[in-house]
C-alpha cells in the first residue's frame, strides 16, 4: 500500500471506541453502518454498541437479505443501499435563493451554501471511496467546480474499511476497486478476529493516529491480512471483462440486446439513485405565496426520468430500451470520453436494488456474444 | 392559463363523487390559508365558506368523478365558468376507487346494496373530469399532496405553468434514503410504475406502495407483474393489485384486464 506513511499500525477491537472518540473530540459527526430497515445506513454513532451487529448481507440482483451472524466481526456487513453519495451529493438541497419586493421589480440573489460541520464515515469500502474519487472529478475536476459538493467534500473525513468478505454482486476485481483500498482516503482500517490493522493516508488521519498512540501492526497480523485480502478477492467470481469495453458498446448501439432489456426494465431509475457515481440532477424553483422570494433546489435525477431526455417538447429518448443503453452506455463507454475514467467502480448496487435483478455485468457479457442471453 | 395573471384571482372549488379528503388537504394547509386568501377571492368553496359568489371564476379545483348523468351537466358548466381548470385527486383525475363498479353491473350492484333501488340513479361507470370537459391540470394522488397544491396556485398566481414532482415514486423513495421494501423484504411494492409525489410516504413507514398517485408516464405494468408473480401473487392477485384507487387508469386498467384474461 504506497503512500501510506509510516507503518501500519494495530488497533485493538475494544479500541474502535477510542477512535470514534478521538473523532468526536475533534468535532466529527461521526456515522457508521447501523441496522435500518433490513439493510444497513450510515447514521449517527456516538457508541460502538450502535454498529450493526450480529448479521452479515446476502446479495443478489434484485434481493438483498441480513441473515444472522457476523463471525464475531464489527463490519460484516459489506454494504447498503447508499454508498458515500449522500454525504457530498445531497439528494435535495437548496442552491440559491431569490428576493424581489414584487412582481416587475428588481431582485436578488443569494447563493445558499450547506452548512455542514465536519462529517467522519466510518466503514465506507473501498468501492465507495473509488466511486467518491470519481464524483471528484465530474463535481470539482473542471472549470467550474460545484460549491455545493465542494464544501460537503472538504468536511468529509473517510474511514474506509478493507473488505474480507464479499457479497456476489460485488465485481470491484474487475473494475481494479477493491477489496483492498486503493483512492486516496484518511484511515483505513482491515479487520481481524482481535482489531484493525489500521493505516493514515492524510495529514488528518496522521494526526488522528498519532493522538491515538497505537503501537505497529506485527508482522504476523500484516501476514493474516494480505491472506484475507487474497482470499477475498479469489472468492469475488462476478466479473465485467472491460476489455474495449468502450468500443463494444460503442459498435452496438443496435444490439437487440437492448429491446430484450427494454422489455424487462420498469424505468423506475432505481440503479441510478443507489449508483455512487450517478450524478444527474434537476433543478426546480420554489416561489413563495407573497410573490417575494424563490428558492432553487436541485435534486437528484435519473436518466430513467420520462422528462430527462425531452427537449423543446420532444423527447430523443422515448422508450425504455433507449433510456437504459443511454445508462449503460454513458456508465461504461462514453463516461470515460467525458472524465477519463470508468463510470462503475464495480459495487454490485444497481444488480441488488433494480426491484426486478436487472444485472449490468449480464446484460455486457450478452452484448458481446458470449452471457446468457 | 391567461398570460399576465389578474392581481386577486377567483378561486373556486367544487366537489363531485368523493370523500372530501382532497378538499381538506387545502384545509389543512392552515399556515398558509391566511395568505391563500389574500390572494386570492375564495369565490366558491363549499367546504370551507357558505359565501358563495357567482362565476367567472379564474382557477377552478375538482375534486371527485362523475358517477351521474346531473354531474356530467353540472361539469359542463363549471367548465364555462372556468378560465383555468385543474382536477385534484384519484376522483377527478382516474375515477376514483368507485371506478370499480366500471367492471361490473351498476343494476346487480345497486340491488345488492340499497333497500331501494329504484331511488338510486347512477350512470353505468365512474370516470375522471377530463372524459367530460377540457382539462388544464391534474394533480395527483389519493388524497393530493397539499404542499403541491400550495405549489401549483402559487405558480398560477406568477403566470408559470405547474412543474409536477417527476419520475417513479422509487426515485423518491431513495432521495429520502429508504429501504426497499421489495428487495429486503420481498414485499411487492407498486412504486416502479407509479408516479411520484406523495413523496414514498408508505415505503417510509415500511410498507408497499399501492399507487394511489397513479401510473407514472412510460410505466409498464407487465414488466413489474412478472416481478410479482416471482414474488408469489397469483395473476388474480397482481391484477387486484392495480385495480386500486387509481385503478380506473387506462394504463393499469388494461394491465388488470390482460392478467384477468391470462388467469383463465
Ligand atoms: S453501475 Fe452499478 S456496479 Fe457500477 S458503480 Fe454504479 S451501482 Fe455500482
Ligand atoms: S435497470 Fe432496474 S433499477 Fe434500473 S430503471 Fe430498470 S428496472 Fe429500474
Ligand atoms: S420500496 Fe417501493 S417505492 Fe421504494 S424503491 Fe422499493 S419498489 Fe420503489
Amino acid at each position: 500500500m504506497s503512500e501510506s506513511s509510516g507503518a501500519p499500525q494495530w488497533l485493538e477491537r475494544g479500541g474502535l471506541q477510542q477512535l470514534l472518540d478521538e473523532l468526536r473530540a475533534r468535532e466529527y459527526d461521526v456515522h457508521g453502518p447501523v441496522l435500518r430497515d433490513g439493510a444497513i445506513a450510515f447514521e449517527p454513532v456516538v457508541d460502538t454498541a450502535e454498529l450493526a451487529s450480529g448479521v452479515h448481507d446476502v446479495q443478489e440482483a434484485g434481493r438483498y437479505r441480513l441473515e444472522p451472524g457476523d463471525g464475531g466481526r464489527t463490519f460484516a456487513v459489506v454494504h447498503g443501499p447508499a454508498a458515500l453519495k449522500p454525504f457530498t451529493f445531497a439528494p435535495r438541497e437548496p442552491l440559491l435563493q431569490v428576493q424581489m419586493d414584487g412582481p416587475g421589480s428588481s431582485f436578488e440573489c443569494e447563493p445558499v451554501l450547506p452548512d455542514t460541520g465536519r462529517v467522519a464515515v466510518l466503514g465506507a469500502r473501498p468501492c465507495d471511496l473509488a466511486a467518491l474519487a470519481v464524483q471528484d472529478r465530474v463535481f470539482l475536476g473542471d472549470r467550474f467546480p460545484d460549491p455545493h459538493y465542494a464544501a460537503r467534500r472538504e468536511n468529509l473525513l473517510t474511514i474506509v474499511v478493507n473488505c474480507t468478505r464479499s457479497v456476489s454482486t460485488c465485481f470491484c476485481t474487475s473494475m481494479g476497486t477493491g477489496p483492498e483500498a486503493r483512492s486516496a482516503y484518511d484511515l483505513a482500517l482491515t479487520e481481524q478476529d482481535d482489531g484493525f490493522v489500521v493505516r493514515a493516508r492524510s495529514d488528518a488521519g496522521r494526526e488522528i493516529l498519532g493522538a491515538l498512540a497505537l503501537p505497529e501492526a506485527e508482522e504476523a497480523a500484516l501476514d493474516r491480512e494480505r491472506i484475507d485480502l487474497e482470499a477475498c478477492r479469489d472468492g469475488i467470481d462476478r466479473a465485467l471483462d472491460t476489455t474495449d469495453l468502450r468500443e463494444l458498446l460503442y459498435e452496438n448501439l443496435s444490439h437487440a440486446r437492448w429491446d430484450d432489456v427494454g422489455e424487462r426494465c420498469l424505468g423506475c431509475g432505481n440503479c441510478t439513485m443507489v449508483c455512487p457515481t450517478c450524478f444527474c440532477h434537476d433543478q426546480r424553483d420554489e416561489p413563495e405565496l407573497d410573490g417575494k422570494a424563490s428558492l432553487r433546489v436541485r435534486q437528484w435525477d435519473s436518466c430513467f426520468d420520462p422528462d430527462h431526455a425531452r427537449i423543446h417538447g420532444f423527447d430523443f429518448r422515448a422508450r425504455v430500451r433507449d433510456r437504459y443503453r443511454q445508462w449503460l452506455v454513458h456508465k461504461l463507454a462514453s463516461w470515460e470520453d467525458q472524465f477519463g475514467t470508468s463510470g462503475c467502480v464495480g459495487c454490485g448496487r444497481c444488480l441488488t436494488w433494480c426491484p426486478v435483478g436487472i444485472d449490468l455485468t449480464e446484460e455486457v457479457a450478452a452484448i458481446r456474444g458470449g452471457g446468457t442471453a | 392559463m391567461s398570460a399576465v395573471a389578474p392581481a386577486r384571482p377567483r378561486l373556486a372549488v367544487f366537489k363531485f363523487a368523493s370523500c372530501d379528503g382532497c378538499q381538506l388537504q387545502l384545509l389543512n394547509l392552515e399556515e398558509e390559508l391566511l395568505a391563500l386568501a389574500e390572494r386570492f377571492e375564495v369565490a366558491h368553496f363549499l367546504e370551507a365558506s357558505s359565501r358563495v359568489l357567482e362565476g367567472p371564476y379564474d382557477v377552478v379545483l375538482v375534486e371527485g368523478s362523475i358517477t351521474t348523468a346531473h354531474d356530467a351537466e353540472r361539469i359542463r358548466g363549471i367548465r364555462e365558468q372556468a378560465g383555468w381548470l385543474v382536477a385534484i385527486g384519484a376522483c377527478a383525475t382516474a375515477g376514483g376507487i368507485q371506478h370499480l363498479r366500471n367492471t361490473a353491473a351498476v343494476e346487480d350492484w345497486k340491488r345488492e346494496v340499497y333497500p331501494h333501488p329504484e331511488w338510486i340513479e347512477v350512470l353505468e361507470t365512474s370516470t375522471p373530469i377530463s372524459d367530460h370537459v377540457r382539462v388544464d391540470h391534474e394533480i395527483h394522488g389519493c388524497p393530493v399532496d397539499k404542499h403541491e397544491v400550495l405549489r401549483v396556485l402559487t405558480r398560477s398566481l406568477l403566470g408559470a405553468l405547474p412543474d409536477p414532482p417527476r419520475g417513479s415514486v422509487c426515485v423518491e423513495c431513495k432521495r429520502r434514503g429508504q429501504v426497499c421494501v421489495t428487495v429486503a423484504r420481498g414485499i411487492p411494492c407498486m412504486g416502479p410504475v407509479t408516479r411520484a409525489g406523495c413523496g414514498a410516504l408508505c415505503p417510509s413507514l415500511g410498507r408497499d406502495c399501492y399507487a394511489c398517485f397513479g401510473p407514472s408516464r412510460d410505466a409498464d405494468p407487465a414488466a413489474l407483474a412478472n416481478r410479482f408473480r416471482e414474488l408469489g401473487l397469483s395473476p388474480h392477485d397482481i391484477a387486484r393489485r392495480f385495480r386500486g384507487i387509481t385503478g380506473g387508469d387506462p394504463v393499469f386498467r388494461d394491465a388488470a384486464q390482460a392478467l384477468e384474461d391470462s388467469d383463465g
